[in-house]
């Protein structure tokens, strides 16, 4: 009756997809706060710019960038905590030994959990772009292929951290959940979401850089403001991001094994 | 007890098995062997080191020295290779309690490769009673009915070795009694093995081939139950368990 074995199957990654799906589809309130801080930011971020708009000079181009900024940070929040959240629905709903002692490998797991953050995400983004559109005149979708590239490279950033907090979850349990909604904070100032990265003291630029968002945002200002595609910046962004999802696998991987140590996957809890 | 070719085969095999947190011991270098197709029992009081054996022998929890190998694979280093040939059933295990038992068991038998679903979900639905529950949300049954979800699940994949931890903790006698009925005769149809965790020592007498005492990490005492009672000189196990639990009276003749 069973059958496969193979160290990688398309059919245990969709089985995970589905146990997602199904659980999105029951329940409402889900899926309205997917859309719901998103609408929410996106009318601020909206009326804050038609606010200073008002006032002629520099000020008033500089904040046209704000609404591109806030929805591009909302791909890499959103990205990170659509991965995130799957993954601590598993520990809330006290599942996790099921699927470990289960055929599903930690790279099927992984994948799956990368595509829920997809789902989740274009769940939220797509009626706020439409929204802004509506309420703005603002059409995120003509950034056109660039969009495409910061969307790529956002979102390998954010399944990268994903991959760290879920990994720290799983070592140390849920107390460490609030490291999944706040961890990517750290990065707000350091990604230079809203302004550019020659604001930052000297010494904090090379860090600065070294975080793959913060090629992307100074991307789409060179593509909003001086409507110039930055392909270095972008490519630039690729390597960095390689990088980080190498590190983000090695450390689920590892704390995989903390967990197992440590007894965690037996004791899931506080 | 069944007599087939198959028990001369050990589904699990452990090697000076041990497990420390930190300066606790859990597991201390236990070394023993279950017959394929037996039904074996890990008894002992809270703290004794079952549950977490049963992690060491299904790879939830990696041990801190020794081994344990399950079908000849070892669980620390490829529990890929029989992790579809085994499955679980705990109460300290939940399924999502959002998703109906068919969406559950639908997953599970995706995720173990099961090629006829439909067919085996309904067979289980049919034998344990859940034909009307199929597409009630699991997280809203009640905790029987919840446990023979479990026990649906755990069999989702006809295992060859089903890990049992407390199987029927909290429910009633008649649901607890339905489900030891059930694990006969899925052990009778499959001659799988079953390595079975419990406080209930009516239902270990009842379904176990064979009992392994455990106390502080160790197995104190090893032996079918008619002969742990003739050991003891006692007339139940529940006697047997308090003696070992308490050390009110050795075994006339020790394990072997």
């Amino acid at each position: 009756m069973t059958t496969h074995v193979a160290s990688f199957s398309p059919y245990r990654v969709g089985a995970m997809v589905l146990r997602h799906w199904y659980l999105l589809r029951s329940s409402w309130p889900r899926l309205l706060e997917l859309v719901y801080w998103p609408a929410v930011q996106m009318f601020m971020w909206g009326f804050l710019q038609l606010g200073v708009g008002k006032f002629p000079g520099a000020l008033a181009g500089t904040v046209s960038t704000f609404l591109a900024a806030f929805l591009l940070w909302d791909i890499l929040f959103r990205g990170q905590i659509g991965f995130a959240i799957s993954f601590l629905e598993e520990m809330w709903s006290r599942n996790m030994p099921n699927l470990m002692i289960s055929p599903l490998r930690p790279t099927e797991f992984v994948i799956a959990l990368t595509i829920m953050s997809v789902v989740r995400l274009s769940i939220g983004l797509i009626p706020v772009t439409i929204l802004a559109v509506v309420f703005f005149g603002f059409n995120f979708w003509s950034l056109g292929i660039a969009l495409a590239a910061f969307f790529a490279n956002l979102l390998m950033t954010s399944w990268a951290v994903g991959m760290f907090c879920s990994g720290l979850v799983m070592r140390h349990g849920l107390g460490a959940e609030s490291l999944a909604w706040s961890l990517m904070f750290f990065f707000l100032p350091l990604t230079c979401v809203y302004y550019p990265v020659s604001v930052l003291p000297e010494w904090i630029q090379p860090i600065s850089w070294a975080l793959p968002p913060t090629a992307v945002f100074e991307g789409m200002r060179a593509l909003v403001i001086d409507n110039v595609f930055r392909a270095d910046l972008m490519l630039w962004a690729f390597g960095l991001n390689l990088l980080w999802l190498s590190a983000g696998a090695f450390s689920f991987i590892w704390l995989l094994r903390g967990a197992k140590s440590s007894g965690s996957l037996i004791q899931i809890g506080e | 007890m069944q007599q087939t070719a198959a028990m001369t085969v050990a589904a699990i095999q452990t090697e000076k098995l041990a497990k420390r947190y930190g300066d606790s011991i859990a597991v201390d270098g236990v070394s023993f062997a279950v017959t394929a197709g037996s039904i074996t029992g890990l008894l002992g009081g809270n703290g004794a080191g079952k549950t977490t054996t049963i992690g060491m022998t299904t790879g939830l929890v990696s041990p801190s020295g020794g081994r344990v190998l399950v079908f000849g694979a070892d669980m620390a280093r490829e529990p890929y290779k029989v992790l579809h040939r085994i499955n679980l059933e705990s109460p300290y295990v939940d399924l999502p309690h959002r998703l109906t038992v068919r969406q559950n068991l639908t997953v599970f038998g995706m995720l173990y490769g099961v090629t006829d679903r439909r067919e085996q979900i309904a067979r289980l639905a049919s034998e344990l009673d859940l034909t009307e529950f199929l597409d009630r949300p699991a997280g809203k049954l009640s905790a029987g009915q919840k446990t023979r979800v479990a026990l649906a699940k755990a069999l989702i994949n006809d295992p060859d070795l089903l890990v049992l931890d407390e199987p029927t903790a909290s429910l009633d006698p008649d649901t607890a009694d339905w489900i030891r009925g059930h694990l006969e005769r899925y052990r009778a149809r499959k001659s799988a093995t079953i390595l079975l965790a419990s406080h209930n020592m009516a239902e270990v007498e009842r379904l176990c081939d064979r009992v392994l005492m455990m106390k502080k990490g160790q197995i104190v005492d090893d032996g079918s139950p008619p002969q742990l009672l003739s050991r003891y000189g006692r007339q139940n196990l529940e006697e047997v368990f308090l003696d070992v639990a308490r050390d009110r009276r050795k075994a006339k003749e020790p394990a072997s």
